[in-house]
């Protein structure tokens, strides 16, 4: 008795040799001696200091994939792991701002008159455009919660919607494989229908706007086999990236100047934008490639807006805020590549470095309709028709924990921006809102009388819209 | 028996004659007049087949031609809107249109007509008692008369187990017995073989209704969970009525309308 009291008091006040190493293994300096006592503040405050921070970070440690909340001391204590080694803790920064759960409907919109197909919130969360099977692109109020725009002039079910990442455009692709461009301005149609694609669009992707500062290309992947860059201002087809023998199925424009094509024949693609040339063919999938992620995807996305509301003047002004936005989320990390597939599988793909996949993710047991990386990168989520939706390492690949809760197929998957919660939708007519830290259910969000085909989480936090079936589009607010 | 082909090899040598397709020309010519000099001569069951088989032959040759018809001449695409919109992840599965797949909305059309209660049979023939049972003579004289057996279909508890003859007066026989009933949705109009979880109330009475006796008219309580219907909350309903719409014991088949 006398000496288990005596080995606690040793350890307590002890020292324990720890490395801190951020989330790629870069080790932060020398092994350095810890008090056991030390606890997530403490190590925050080490953190800091040892990087220079001007301004104090929000950092979340990892001892082994497991975050610590306790004292070191009791950690060790608790899993048994020897002193005598040095203990390896991965520290991960944290978003500066929090971004609360939504938890409550504040309007439901009806005017759609058929299945809304697709929502999105503009870069800068001030706007919300969605596009239904009844043909319409609608820009909807958000400070009225009513409709704004009813934009007419597509010939078939609006399949795709897409905004600029300054903000300026929204460009829509329908089943009859025409593309149309907006001004969400006025709601007019700006210039005529852009044609070339022979089926209907399955996807769209902006360039990014710390490539070019207004935004004038897009890529749109088709159900023919081909994805075509358009330019805004030229109004046509400037390169068609033809190779894929079946439907594309997902594009997506990298950072890097890259374009990633997945596609039901199986392969991803990788192009180059100048001349359309191809540069990498990424195999291993055994059947369809559904959806691909890039790592940096959030932030092109957003492009130069931030959690700030940060306005800019000149189109100079926003390129260099977006690109020094691309440089620090990136760091000296290549951009990663996820895809999902329907051989119940995923791939993590480093497609700037080789042609072989990095990791291969394991574990569901339907299809992988959507895969989405964390706005910081760091975590990985993946929709499926397992009914389940589950969370990978953005890093490594490694598998973190499966959000059982849907009761039907899950189609559509976003995250807040803060990369603490991730939203998800499925064909039980709810969504559910899921808590990273925890990982657990944060929130149920039942509401929807039909299947929920899209949701989205606006970039500044404030709201979720959510559309489906029931042809009316919900806000979604806390 | 034919000892080799002498016809090909002397071709082979020489040539075909010169005439040769001439002749087959105009045996080719002949035959249209040969066959219907055939057809409207043939008498009995001779003419019958001939005209079955020169039918057959026909329909074929007209099919082929449509369908080469088609390869060839242009047509507009078929570029109508069409209902039931769905996302371009799902355009090329065949999930939805799987008539499974229930849509709520149809659910929505069913709760703004009135009464919930109404059944597609409101009314049902009654059935007697002595209609209902058969009385079971026991007794070492075959005196006493009070065991009954029923002779309509009836649905058993999966856990239940007889009683020990002395108390039991209701004899359920099994052959009689019925686990699954075929249960038609009246607005998808199609009809899903689904399990039945009990009986909700069969309206010659409730005794009937506790023995599980299954007639036209009753509400029988069905699992359809794998029709895959939700609640607005979000949870999976598998438990729903049907009624029955023939008489079961007359056709060895339960055949229902789910209520809605």
């Amino acid at each position: 008795m006398e000496v288990m009291v005596e080995g606690r008091e040793v350890s307590s006040s002890n020292t324990v040799m720890c490395l801190l190493t951020d989330p790629e293994g870069e080790p932060l300096g020398a092994p350095l001696y810890l008090p056991q006592n030390a606890g997530p503040p403490q190590l925050q405050e080490i953190v800091n200091k040892l990087l220079k921070n001007e301004e104090k970070m929000p950092y979340a440690f990892y001892i082994s994939d497991q975050e610590l909340i306790v004292q070191l001391g009791s950690y060790l204590q608790k899993n048994k792991v020897s002193v005598e080694k040095v203990l390896r803790i991965v520290y991960q920064p944290q978003a500066l701002f929090r971004i609360r759960p939504v938890n409550r409907c504040s309007a439901t919109i009806a005017g759609h008159t058929e299945a809304v197909l697709s929502v999105s919130f503009s870069p800068d969360g001030q706007n919300l455009a969605s596009g239904s099977g009844d043909t319409t692109v609608r820009l909807w109020d958000l400070n009225t919660q009513t409709p704004l725009f009813t934009c007419s002039g597509h010939k078939n079910w609006v399949l795709c919607i897409a905004w600029s990442p300054d903000g300026k455009l929204l460009v829509s692709g329908s089943k009859a494989g025409e593309l149309l461009t907006w001004d969400p301005q006025t709601g007019k149609q700006s210039g005529g229908p852009l044609l070339g694609h022979k089926k209907w669009i399955t996807g769209i992707s902006w360039e990014p706007v710390h490539l070019q500062a207004p935004c004038r290309r897009f890529v749109s992947s088709s159900k023919d086999g081909d994805a075509r860059i358009w330019d805004v201002s030229l109004r046509k087809c400037v390169i068609c990236l033809s190779g894929h023998t079946l439907a594309v199925t997902c594009v997506k424009w990298g950072g890097d100047g890259m374009i990633y094509t997945g596609s039901q024949d199986c392969t991803i693609k990788v192009w180059e934008t100048s001349q359309g040339k191809l540069i990498r063919e990424l195999k291993g999938h055994g059947h369809w490639v559904n959806s691909l992620a890039l790592s940096s995807e959030y932030i092109l996305r957003t492009g130069a807006f931030d959690h700030t509301r940060k306005t800019y003047s000149s189109p100079e002004e926003m390129k260099e805020a977006a690109l020094a936005r691309y440089n620090k989320m990136k760091g000296n990390a290549p951009e990663r590549l996820v895809s999902g597939s329907d051989d119940f599988t995923m791939f993590l793909w480093e497609p700037a470095l080789s042609k072989h996949p990095k990791a291969r993710l394991t574990g569901h047991q339907q299809l992988v309709n959507h895969v989405y990386f964390s706005p910081d990168g760091q975590w990985l989520a993946s929709a499926s028709f397992d009914k389940s939706v589950k969370l990978w390492n953005g890093i490594t690949g490694k598998f973190v924990a499966s959000f059982r809760g849907h009761v039907g197929p899950v189609y559509q998957i976003s995250w807040s921006a803060d990369s603490r919660l991730l939203l998800s939708g499925s064909k039980d007519s709810t969504l559910k809102v899921w808590d990273i830290r925890t990982q657990k259910l944060k929130q149920d969000l039942p509401g929807h009388a039909d299947e929920v085909f899209s949701v989205d989480w606006s970039p500044d936090g404030e709201k979720v819209a959510s559309g489906g079936k029931d042809r009316v589009l919900k806000l979604w607010m806390n | 028996m034919p000892q080799g082909d002498h016809i090909e090899l002397h071709r082979k040598r020489h040539g075909y004659r010169l005439d040769h397709f001439e002749r087959k020309r105009k045996k080719e010519a002949r035959e249209v007049h040969r066959r219907s000099a055939y057809a409207q001569k043939a008498l009995g069951i001779k003419g019958k087949m001939f005209a079955k088989k020169r039918y057959a032959e026909k329909a074929l040759m007209k099919k082929t031609l449509a369908m080469h018809d088609e390869s060839s001449s242009r047509r507009k695409v078929d570029d109508k809107v069409h209902d039931g919109a769905i996302p371009a992840y799902l355009l090329d599965r065949d999930t939805t249109t799987r008539a499974k797949v229930l849509s709520n909305t149809i659910k929505q059309k069913r709760k703004e007509k009135a009464g919930k209660w109404e059944v597609p049979l409101p009314k049902v023939r009654p059935v007697a008692e002595d209609e209902m049972f058969r009385v079971i003579r026991s007794g070492k004289r075959k005196t006493k008369q009070w065991k009954r057996m029923v002779t309509k279909v009836t649905f058993v508890g999966q856990g239940f187990t007889r009683k020990p003859p002395k108390y039991e007066r209701f004899i359920r026989p099994t052959g009689l017995r019925f686990t699954k009933a075929h249960v038609t949705h009246p607005e998808l109009k199609c009809t899903f073989n689904l399990e039945i979880i009990g009986i909700k109330k069969n309206p010659n009475g409730p005794m009937y209704t506790s023995l599980g006796v299954v007639t036209k008219g009753t509400i029988i309580e069905v699992n359809v969970s794998e029709l895959g219907l939700v609640t607005p909350a979000g949870k999976v309903v598998w438990g729903k009525y049907a009624q029955v719409t023939n008489n079961p014991e007359n056709d060895g088949c339960i055949n229902a309308v789910l209520l809605v």
